[in-house]
């Protein structure tokens, strides 16, 4: 696999804290000024630039708060694509493959690494240099494919997810949520919020545990 | 393959049918028992805290079963081609590992009415035959009320369940369910304290004429000790609980109520990472299974009494590659083995409010529902063409917990499901919305069932299960009419905008494969329409068990309390009765 590539980011873009891990060995990179160059583990610096600009028009930052390139949702996809998901590791791959069947899901042969590597030329290689609605026009063109379905769900998850996956930097998105992350007990609260907004300080899983959790896809290689 | 050392009962599958069978057996005998399981061993509560992360566990599945390994393939006709579930989406959920899907449940435990353990007579006196949907197959499950009512209790003791009889033998009771059957105790715990959404619901449907109910959950509400002598403690409403191992042991699951009792016995065993490919017989007995262990070795596994309780349709799938039973055929209605698969009518709504529903909080059996259309739907329905409905009820499960709730928004409010403006939306109604569901009674027909797939394999090169089945115009008119009570209700609440669930009201492609799946190895009282007797016995081969969802003659969304309850009944025939004359019960 091809992992030697970094993307270059401007501190200011990233949402504070950023917990990343390279091959299993995390580390904390403090992205509060200057600038951070981020190993990638499966885009290229060109694909992760494409990747990073789509996801901002998916979920931007606007008026009502941060967005995807502050979460650092395009790390989070680089991770999984990386790890077993990416190489469909656990999907159900044998062939034949009926591509416009209706039902269960996908039912196409390409990995998501594959239908990202194929699905970002689509974009345009130039796509990080448009404008805004220049690059919506090519978002829309593709809303249909897989690709685009695959990129949303993605980028929604980058926002969210534990910071262990690589997105949700200084947990952003949990803070636009208003979710206090995996708290082990609501009970002294259940019954005792009717319509009312419970919203402590969010924490994630680490700081919850008071310990490291090892995300799937550093686990397992895909 | 290695032959090992025989055992006297092995039982395939470490959730509760699986379990409840090892328990009952490995305690009140001398017989040695041996679970295998396909997956790995109980990880612990402190594990489960460490899995409360939706992306791994919850949208990945890391805990259940890789598809990869096995998968079913479906289709909704006879005349269609079947394609595999290649992945997993939000459904299917195939549970593994000991506990099985008993770990990862939400733990809603209502019983059945007791009219449907006689279902096809019930509606042949109450609507007359000719009324009902063609091709309906449903069946008598050949035992009556005052038969199962007794291990129902058993079940809800040994879990802990949580609420509020509505009939405590025959006296009705203001605030239980009213229309269940008469119940010989009441509930072990009481109540949990509700959330904001299904309070509002019990309020309108109040209003509206209906009976609210705190609907049953095997999550405890207090501190518990079971009359086994098993403690646990309340739950804590952390919200990881439908698709997550319980972090506390609140939530009842064969890992924390019935290994417990098991790990110091002699005559007990489980062992992990086996995969049963075969059930071994020779001349009309079974002699023990054939597994595969997760390096590829192959184990012949002697047994003088085999217990398959595999994940719900697999019990008919290893019948069908070991040879076992007569194949159903769907053209002549003969056969019963792959008989009667079913699903869950299970059709809901979002509704949306003003306030913050604080939906990170919950249980998964935590709601409010009311069973005034839990059954028949009278009259009225049938004039419609529905004739059984299910409990309606709105839950808040903690949801898990961000990613899979984001984005619900009032349908026609973004043109997009992208950019700033859907973006907009979503923050707007995230965190005010709540969901119902009902338990959606689905009745069984003859042109569903199961077999095995002519194309696809496992990993192991066996045939995949292929499972045809289709909603009928019954099941399109069930859904209509439960909806439209469901919007009745959710309207009465105040709600701001209500969103349909796509189901077979608005029909789609039928994927019926996840875990409110049943049938498929079906309990009765003759060997002509059942594959197993009411004691889950095997009709043809009596040193066979098969336990599980697949007994059940047709369906509903909540049917593991029926399960546990009808594996309670089988391990006392199979104690009291078959260790002291083996051979057929009925």
């Amino acid at each position: 696999m091809k992992r030697r590539d970094f993307i270059e980011l401007s501190a200011n873009a990233l949402g504070g804290l950023l917990i990343y891990s390279l091959a299993g060995t995390p580390s904390v990179l403090r992205a509060r000024e200057g600038k951070v160059r981020l190993p990638l583990r499966f885009f290229t610096a060109r694909e992760a630039a494409v990747i990073m600009a789509a996801c901002e028009r998916i979920f931007p930052a606007d008026e009502s708060g941060p967005g995807a390139t502050q979460a650092g949702a395009m790390v989070y996809i680089d991770r999984q694509l990386a790890g077993p998901y990416g190489a469909d590791a656990h999907r159900y791959t044998k062939p034949p493959f009926a591509e416009s069947a209706p039902g269960p899901g996908y039912q196409g042969r390409d990995t998501p690494r594959r239908t990202y590597r194929a699905g970002i030329p689509k974009l345009g290689r130039d796509f990080a240099m448009l404008n805004g609605l220049q690059q919506d026009e090519r978002l829309e063109a593709i809303e249909t494919t897989h690709f685009f379905q695959l990129l949303r769900q993605h980028t929604i998850e980058g926002m969210f997810c534990d910071p262990m996956h690589g997105g949700n930097a200084g947990l952003i998105g949990w803070q636009l949520l208003g979710y206090p992350g995996p708290q082990m007990s609501y009970r002294a609260q259940m019954g005792q919020y009717n319509g009312v907004a419970y919203r402590p300080k969010p924490q994630s899983l680490q700081q919850i545990l008071g310990s490291a959790v090892r995300p799937w896809e550093d686990e397992e290689k895909g | 393959m290695k032959t090992l050392a025989p055992v006297d009962v092995v039982i395939v599958g470490g959730g509760w049918g699986g379990m409840v069978m090892a328990q009952q057996i490995a305690s009140r005998t001398p017989l040695s028992v041996l679970v295998l399981e396909r997956g790995g061993p109980f990880r612990g509560p402190g594990s489960y805290a460490r899995e409360m992360d939706e992306v791994d566990t919850f949208i990945r599945k890391r805990q259940a079963e890789s598809l990869a390994n096995e998968t079913f393939t479906t289709r909704a006709t006879g005349r269609d081609r079947a394609n595999p579930i290649r992945q997993y989406a939000e459904l299917p959920w195939m549970g593994t590992g000991m506990g099985g899907s008993g770990d990862h449940w939400g733990a809603t435990s209502p019983r059945l009415m007791p009219e449907a353990f006689r279902l096809a007579s019930h509606l042949r006196e109450r609507y007359g035959a000719s009324r009902l949907p063609p091709d309906i197959a449903v069946q008598d499950f050949g035992i009556t009320w005052d038969e199962i009512e007794p291990y129902y209790t058993r079940a809800e003791q040994m879990m802990g369940t949580s609420g509020k009889a509505g009939n405590l033998a025959g006296k009705k009771i203001e605030g239980g369910n009213l229309f269940e059957g008469p119940r010989s105790r009441e509930f072990p715990n009481p109540p949990h304290a509700m959330p904001y959404g299904p309070l509002l619901f019990a309020k309108a449907a109040k209003e509206l004429g209906y009976h609210p109910f705190p609907m049953p959950s095997s999550t405890l509400s207090r501190s518990y000790v079971n009359p086994d002598g098993v403690g646990r403690v309340g739950c804590q409403y952390c919200g990881h609980c439908s698709g997550f191992g319980c972090m506390v042991g609140a939530k009842a699951s064969p890992n924390f109520t019935l290994l417990p009792l098991l790990q110091s016995r002699k005559n007990f065993r489980a062992r992990t990472h086996c995969q049963v490919r075969r059930v071994l017989h020779r001349g009309g007995k079974a002699v023990g299974v054939a597994y595969v262990d997760d390096s590829g070795r192959e184990f012949a596994q002697p047994a003088d009494t085999v217990v398959l309780a595999a994940w719900v349709f697999n019990n008919a799938r290893l019948l069908m590659l070991s040879g076992i039973g007569d194949r159903y055929d769907p053209a002549t209605g003969k056969g019963t083995l792959g008989k009667n698969p079913t699903y869950a009518v299970h059709v809901g709504l979002d509704y949306f409010l003003d306030e913050p529903q604080n939906n990170f909080m919950g249980s998964g059996g935590l709601a409010m529902g009311i069973g005034d259309f839990g059954g028949d739907l009278g009259d009225e329905g049938a004039a419609r063409g529905a004739f059984q409905g299910g409990i309606i009820f709105a839950y808040q499960q903690g949801d898990p917990p961000v990613i899979s709730a984001f984005g619900r928004i009032p349908h026609g409010e973004t043109q997009r499901n992208w950019g700033s403006q859907w973006k907009k939306a979503a923050l707007k109604w995230n965190d005010r919305y709540g969901i119902f569901l009902n338990t959606g009674n689905h009745f069984s027909y003859r042109q569903n069932h199961l077999d095995l797939d002519p194309t696809y394999k496992d990993k192991w090169g066996d045939p995949l299960l292929r499972v045809t089945m289709d909603w009928t115009e019954a099941e399109r008119k069930q859904a209509a009419f439960m909806l439209e009570k469901e919007v009745r209700i959710a309207k009465a609440m105040g709600a701001r905008a209500i969103n349909p669930h796509p189901s077979a009201a608005t029909s789609g492609p039928p994927l019926m494969v996840d875990q409110h799946s049943h049938g498929g190895v079906i309990m009765g009282t003759s060997p002509e329409t059942s594959a197993v007797n009411t004691y889950l016995q095997h009709w043809k081969m009596p040193n066979l068990w098969v336990v599980g969802g697949s007994a059940l003659p047709q369906g509903n969304e909540h049917l593991t309390l029926t399960v546990v309850a009808l594996a309670y009944r089988a391990a006392d025939a199979f104690v009291d009765r078959y260790v002291k004359q083996a051979g057929p019960l009925a």
